[in-house]
């Protein structure tokens, strides 16, 4: 290797020790800043270890755990089976086995006839419920999960309409919203107005509509 | 030689060349929208999306602009037609047809399987308002479930571009579907009694642009983002429609047709589209076996090939004239390649024949009325023979044979005892091989079947070799007209077969892994009547084998 001329850059800067005044070279006061410290440890009495699993704790409201799935009014499962949510899940742990909904369900097209949720391989993002367009699935506060095999972590269908009935009259699991069905976008309207998803122009004038991006449910906007 | 100007941009259109305005912007890669065009189908001009400004250029350089929009579909482009389609006049229009077309449609795209591959989304996407002014009721008409056998009608999505209309009257010629009632009541549907069940009734459901027209086969198996395509042909019959197959997961779910005009155009019929099932059958052969007095002796593959090869080599060494080998017309032009010359190498004097080529019935031509009266110009037909590759199989053997034999002739000489070792090849999932045709190689000391599912002939086999379906193998099919064309492999097949390819190219001993490209090199140098399909142009629509190229290696 040929040898380089150039000097090697100056990497360390050296700062030189600060001189200790009369009082520091003592360490009188940093002796007694320390015994402060300790004196205010011996003589607080407030607890703050938690006696889990006796006592459970306090999550955040937005607390991430496992899934359910809601049921609708007539106790069906809400899913339309349109598998936005495997679609959307990073982990890849939902697979749905979609089946055309029995003739007396008028209210839509498909239902999942499996719905199997591998509890192990999902990181709990939340992506799912996100996705969902019908607020079928949602993440509850329940996170003390524990099975003794791993197809017993395999949340299917039934399993996790059980967790549902579980979690529905908790205070901390509120079934987050009534949105439920497809078709013309019919509750929308309970929503705040949306503003256009695209640029309008000043001229149109249904930019100007107190619900513009709204589409009413069909019988609401007309009585 | 005319040219037209699109969006300023000069397009050239050649002299026998009769274009309309959207294939004449397509031309620049300029899109204009539309539902209700079709290339094969007439123009009514009906859906207004591709409405755009149209003018003339003159001698002396003016241009004069006709002063409504209107249809692309609907106006030729001649020598200096102006089309503007990038104007604000024309993205208002459009804004205004999606808008009209989205009033009763409803907003089910989750659970629509259309979508992700909806001309509707994506033109409203691309060109639609984005937010709906609409503050009455949709008007939701009741689904009809039963519109043919294979397809339902989602009477609710439909825009009414009449599209599947025209094809059952001008491609099929059966007339079943027709709009009934009027404005905003505009359905489709078919005569009482009368479904939509002629054999190329699937095709409707891929014209429709929206979610309406839906395949039972398919409805709610998957959503269409998660499925890999790969293009292939149908092995249904010898028109070999150029096709692609839909997987996921190592699972076909669907096949459909790719428009090849040097092909069969842009449709296929229900039989192939249909006709994949056997794929993933329960019955395949799944087990390589070596039997001896009828007892399995291994079931390791390359035991099984080794002991074939061992058997073969036996037998040729045995006496002249004693190694037969029957190669199916499923065998792609490599695999038949593969196989007659190994063969040809350690028996020079190898009988081999064509195996038996299914013929059922005539072809069948279309449009057909109800009645079967062919009406008009032919546009579609299904050959009576239901095989992919005759011609191309017969091309390499009648190199390496003076004859192609027939399957008879050989079964003659079977049952003769003339053989010492046979190499029958199957591969037709409806059978091709009778108890009778069977009988004929009883005597016969070593049978390798090389074939997907059972057929009579297992019971006398010594070797058999589990082989792949279409969608599992790489090579060249040719059709009636000798049309080469690729296939490719879509799917692996089940645990304990082969890809056809790959079980001779080991029987052959070749070193390393198949590739047929360099095997399409070698064959197209041997083989003067199959230097095309060296060519490049093998790779997209395919080539013709008597446009014969040079070959360069």
């Amino acid at each position: 290797m040929p040898e380089t001329k150039t000097k090697p850059k100056k990497t360390v800067t050296w700062v030189e020790e600060p001189e200790m005044g009369f009082w520091e070279s003592t360490f009188v006061p940093a002796i007694m800043k320390g015994l402060k410290t300790t004196l205010k440890h011996v003589t607080d009495r407030k607890t703050v270890t938690q006696q889990y699993p006796e006592v459970k704790p306090d999550l955040p409201l937005h607390y991430r755990g496992v899934h359910r799935l809601n049921r609708d009014e007539k106790d069906r499962v809400k899913c339309v089976a349109c598998m936005m949510c495997a679609t959307a899940c990073p982990a890849n742990c939902i697979s749905i086995e979609a089946q055309a909904a029995p003739p007396d369900w008028p209210d839509r097209d498909k239902f999942p006839k499996s719905f199997v949720l591998d509890e192990l391989r999902c990181i709990y993002c939340g992506m799912c419920e996100e996705a969902c367009p019908v607020d079928a699935i949602e993440l509850t506060h329940i996170y003390d999960l524990t099975g003794e095999t791993r197809e017993s972590l395999m949340y299917d269908r039934e399993k996790l309409l059980g967790v549902y009935d579980q979690t529905k009259d908790n205070p901390r699991d509120p079934v987050r919203t009534k949105r439920g069905i497809l078709g013309p976008a019919a509750e929308f309207s309970s929503l705040p107005t949306l503003g256009p998803a695209t640029v309008v122009p000043d001229s149109d004038r249904s930019a100007k509509n107190a619900t513009a991006g709204v589409i009413h449910s069909s019988q609401e906007s007309r009585s | 030689m005319a040219t037209v100007l699109v969006n300023g941009k000069e397009v050239e259109i050649g002299a026998s060349e009769r274009l309309n305005c959207i294939q004449a912007a397509a031309k620049v890669g300029v899109e204009i929208p539309a539902y209700c065009w079709h290339p094969e189908l007439s123009v009514v001009a009906s859906c207004r999306m591709c409405l755009v400004e149209v003018g003339d250029k003159k001698p002396d350089g003016t241009v004069a602009m006709q002063p409504k929009l209107v249809p692309g579909c609907q106006t030729p482009a001649k020598d200096g037609t102006v089309i503007i389609s990038d104007s604000q006049k024309v993205k208002d229009a459009r804004k205004a047809t999606l808008e009209y077309l989205l009033l009763n449609h409803p907003l089910d795209c989750p659970t629509c399987d259309q979508a992700g591959e909806c001309y509707l989304q994506d033109y409203s996407f691309n060109y639609g308002r984005g937010y709906s002014r609409l503050n009455e009721p949709k008007n939701i008409k009741p689904d009809k479930t039963y519109i043919g056998d294979q397809i339902t009608l989602f009477t609710d999505r439909c825009i009414m571009c009449t599209r599947c209309v025209r094809f059952t009257r001008e491609i099929s010629g059966s007339a079943e579907l027709q709009v009934v009632s009027r404005g905003s009541h505009e359905e489709i549907d078919i005569f009482p009694g009368y479904p939509v069940n002629n054999p190329l009734a699937g095709n409707v459901v891929d014209l429709c642009p929206v979610g309406a027209l839906c395949s039972k086969d398919f409805l709610y198996q998957q959503r269409v983002w998660w499925l890999k395509s790969a293009s292939s042909v149908c092995p249904g019959c010898s028109t070999g429609c150029s096709i692609t197959v839909d997987q996921n997961e190592e699972r076909i779910y669907r096949l459909h047709p790719r428009p090849n005009e040097k092909a069969q155009g842009h449709f296929m019929c229900d039989a192939g589209r249909f006709g994949w099932k056997y794929t993933h059958s329960d019955q395949r052969l799944v087990s390589p076996e070596t039997r001896t007095n009828g007892h399995v002796t291994s079931t390791d593959f390359d035991t099984v090939l080794n002991s074939a090869r061992a058997a073969l080599t036996k037998a040729a060494q045995g006496g002249k004239g004693k190694v037969a080998a029957v190669l199916s017309p499923w065998m792609t032009v490599e695999e038949a390649y593969l196989l007659s010359s190994f063969l040809k190498r350690i028996a020079a004097d190898v009988t081999l024949a064509i195996g038996p080529v299914r013929i059922e019935g005539q072809d069948e031509h279309f449009p057909k009325d109800i009645k079967g009266n062919i009406v008009g110009p032919v546009k579609f037909t299904i050959r009576a023979e239901k095989c992919p590759n005759r011609a191309g199989v017969e091309a390499v053997l009648s190199h390496f044979a003076d004859e192609v034999m027939p399957f008879e002739e050989l079964l003659r000489l079977s049952s003769a005892s003339q053989f010492r070792a046979v190499y029958l090849v199957g591969g037709d999932p409806e059978g091709w091989m009778t108890e009778i045709h069977a009988e004929a190689f009883s005597k016969v000391e070593t049978v390798i079947v090389q074939d997907i599912l059972p057929s009579p002939v297992l019971k006398h086999a010594t070797h058999v070799l589990p082989s792949g379906t279409f969608v599992e193998r790489e090579g060249v099919f040719v059709n009636h007209k000798g049309l080469a064309q690729l296939i490719h492999r879509s799917v692996r097949g089940p645990d304990g077969t082969r890809p056809d390819g790959r079980l001779l190219w080991d029987l052959a001993e070749r070193q390393g892994l198949i590739q047929t490209e360099a095997l399409r090199k070698e064959i197209a140098i041997l083989i003067p009547a199959l230097a095309a399909i060296a060519s490049p142009e093998l790779k997209g629509q395919g080539v013709l084998l008597n446009e014969a190229v040079p070959v360069t290696v």
